[in-house]
């Protein structure tokens, strides 16, 4: 996922240029074919389901479709996933943009062992994340009686979800910044500093202004992460109604109750979701495509 | 302000990018830091500015040991090797950056607007004022590079290759402006290149450097006619070697002499004599004689008042070997020798400069 916002624009200049030079173009029914088995491909793969969910939601008719997203289970199940979204992006922010300024920019003992860590919840499946809760919050975990004793709860309540979806969304912002951070050195940062720049001043005024664009990449995606994620959050949730469910979660159980439309009522609006963010990437690999190149560079 | 720097040491790893290098950089003067690639003149720069540390050694900025001053209170200004300037602000934002970040006494807006304005007509682009880094050629960033740091007022200028990657010409005219740039200012400025032509043309003195030491400090004029060591001489321009022994006055080469003055050495010592193209004169070869080093004439190049002529070493038995010669010949000269390619022909030398062979590798 790294990196996709800063190789799309130079590719597409690339392929440009070799498209229009005829000794490096492929006959034109090549192309044709390969275009339309892919359109073909993705269109029954990702735009039919798409299309599935929101004829499902709307199958009886508007009136059911507004109930369903307004009755209370559904409420709570949106308040809380806009919660631990509200908790866990912030959170992600300020360490991502933490880490990649460590990594990127400094050199210290352990960075290897900071970027292997970072990536962690890419390798791991979220379900095993989600148990690793269970095992050191749970009832009968490491923390559990302490936890019991003076009355907190983390796991099969909010705490827990929110942890969860911090687990899962980690890498997002960080992974994005490290390659742009370290593509942009140090140079500009030592000649505000030469210049008289404090270090805060150095960060508002040259850093994120570099690195604004990506940084908003990495936003989106971690909201969109945190928002959809299923299988670590369904470990520590518990299901309880109005309680601990999110939207995921809720959609599973709705579905599992044969409740269908209701189901895909609330799944219509993940779906909506996915494609806001779908037109928000696409406006921020526009904008990064026409940010001013690397300069100087030798 | 004058900068002192004593026996700085740097090591990087195991490799030692400065070892003891011990300079004085008096107020005002516009000095050259010139070596090759990878001596360590960034470096050095680095540690001046304060973007680096020494491993051991002091910095002293007007007689007081800077170490402990942090990069923000030295009051330098610095022009990095790729000029670093602010891709995201203008070149107006850019040259105002270090007026703006001001914490005590920030001038007001009107008051930074007439100095940046004043500092691009300077370096003559007030122009650009709108423009991005990006939309600039090489030269120009490099001039908004360097108004940026005069407009925090530096008591020091650190410039880093400023003309490394342009063109001859605008090289030239860059050269030239910034020396009447420092004849205006009198600011104490220090100017790494690794072109021997623009340290010499530019600098009021020439630092030397090879591989982390400081090989010689000088007049420019002073360091390219009196080397030295074998490095400066061969670092500075093209060079003529002959290795061979001290016979009395003259320098025994194979079987061959040139007769010169070798004061300071004696007799039977090994030494390699160095000579420039043009304190090189040509003769003849009459075969009955072994004055000279006998060569065969490769090409002759004469366009202009000066001839250069290339030649191979030829052996005791006439063969030509890998060693290459060249010559600088007024055309007056040429045209007396009538020389043509492929002639054997003897050189002299009327300004032969001895080293010792175990000081040259
Ligand atoms: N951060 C670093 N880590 C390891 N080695 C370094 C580092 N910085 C510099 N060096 C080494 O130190 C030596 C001196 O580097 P420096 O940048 O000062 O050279 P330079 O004289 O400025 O060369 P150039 O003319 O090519 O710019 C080089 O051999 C370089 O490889
Ligand atoms: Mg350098």
């Amino acid at each position: 996922m790294a990196g996709v916002a800063s190789h799309a624009f130079g590719s597409r200049a690339h392929a440009a240029r070799f498209e229009r030079n005829p000794a490096a173009r492929e006959p034109a029914a090549v192309k044709w074919i390969i275009i339309t088995v892919s359109m073909l491909f993705f269109a029954s793969f990702l735009l039919l389901p798409l299309y599935a969910v929101f004829s499902e939601a709307l199958r009886k008719g508007w009136q059911a479709y507004w109930e369903a997203l307004v009755e209370p289970d559904a409420v709570a199940s949106m308040r809380l996933t806009l919660l631990a979204a509200a908790i866990a992006v912030p959170l992600n922010l300020v360490f991502g943009i933490a880490a990649a300024w460590a990594i990127a920019k400094h050199d210290f003992r352990g960075k290897h062992v900071l970027v292997t860590l970072i990536d962690l919840p890419f390798s791991v499946s979220p379900v095993i994340a989600g148990l690793v809760y269970i095992l050191v919050f749970g009832a009968q975990g490491w923390f559990g009686p302490w936890l019991s004793e003076h009355d907190i709860k983390i796991v099969f309540a909010v705490p827990g979800i929110i942890l969860a979806t911090i687990f899962v969304t980690v890498p997002f912002v960080a992974r994005e910044l490290i390659p742009l951070m370290e593509a942009q050195g140090r140079e500009e940062e030592e000649a505000a500093l030469v210049l008289g720049a404090t270090g805060w001043q150095t960060f508002f005024r040259v850093t994120l202004p570099n690195i604004k664009w990506g940084l908003l990449y990495g936003v989106i995606l971690c909201n969109a992460r945190a928002m959809g994620e299923f299988g670590a959050v369904s470990v520590v949730s518990g299901h309880i109604r109005g309680q601990t469910n999110t939207m995921p979660l809720q959609v599973e159980i709705l579905y599992n109750e044969y409740n269908f439309a209701a189901a895909f009522a609330v799944a219509s609006l993940l779906a909506l979701l996915a494609l806001v963010t779908l037109v928000i990437k696409t406006v921020i690999e526009w904008r990064l495509g026409r940010e001013p190149h690397p300069i100087g560079a030798p | 302000m004058s900068i002192r720097v004593e026996n700085i040491q740097r090591s990087f790893g195991a490799f030692k990018a400065l070892d003891g290098v011990t300079l004085d950089f008096p107020t005002g003067e516009l000095v050259a830091l010139l070596g090759p690639s990878g001596c360590g003149k960034t470096t050095l720069l680095r540690i001046i500015a304060g973007l680096d540390f020494a491993d051991s050694g002091r910095i002293l900025l007007d007689g007081e040991d800077a170490s402990s001053t942090h990069v923000r209170e030295r009051k330098v200004g610095f022009v990095f090797q790729h000029y670093a300037l602010f891709r995201h602000m203008t070149v107006f934002e850019n040259v105002a950056f270090g007026l703006r970040v001001k914490r005590k006494g920030r001038p007001l807006d009107k008051v930074i607007r007439a100095k940046v304005t004043e500092l691009l007509k300077l370096v003559q682009l007030d122009w650009l004022a709108d423009r991005y880094p990006a939309q600039l050629s090489g030269g120009q960033r490099q001039r908004i590079a360097l108004a940026r740091a005069l407009a925090v007022g530096p008591s020091v200028l650190l410039l880093d290759e400023p003309f490394g990657a342009l063109d001859a010409k605008v090289r030239k005219e860059l050269r030239r402006w910034l020396r009447r740039l420092h004849d205006e200012l009198h600011i104490t400025s220090i100017f790494v290149t690794h072109d021997q032509e623009e340290a010499l043309e530019l600098a009021d003195r020439v630092v030397v450097m090879n591989r982390g030491k400081v090989e010689q400090v000088g007049a420019a004029e002073d360091v390219y006619s009196n080397p030295a060591t074998p490095f400066v001489y061969e670092f500075l321009g093209a060079v003529n070697e002959f290795r061979g022994n001290v016979v009395g006055e003259g320098l025994q080469v194979g079987t061959d002499v040139i007769p010169q003055v070798g004061r300071g050495y004696g007799n039977g010592q090994q030494v390699v004599g160095f000579a420039r193209p043009h304190e090189l004169d040509i003769v003849v070869d009459h075969a009955n004689t072994n004055v000279g080093v006998p060569a065969r004439v490769n090409r002759i190049l004469s366009f202009g008042p000066v001839a250069r002529i290339e030649l191979s070493r030829l052996n005791g038995g006439g063969e030509t070997t890998e060693q290459q010669f060249e010559v600088q010949l007024p055309a007056q000269r040429l045209a007396e020798l009538q020389l043509t390619t492929g002639q054997a022909v003897r050189l002299l030398s009327s300004r032969l400069r001895l080293f010792d062979q175990g000081s040259v590798k």
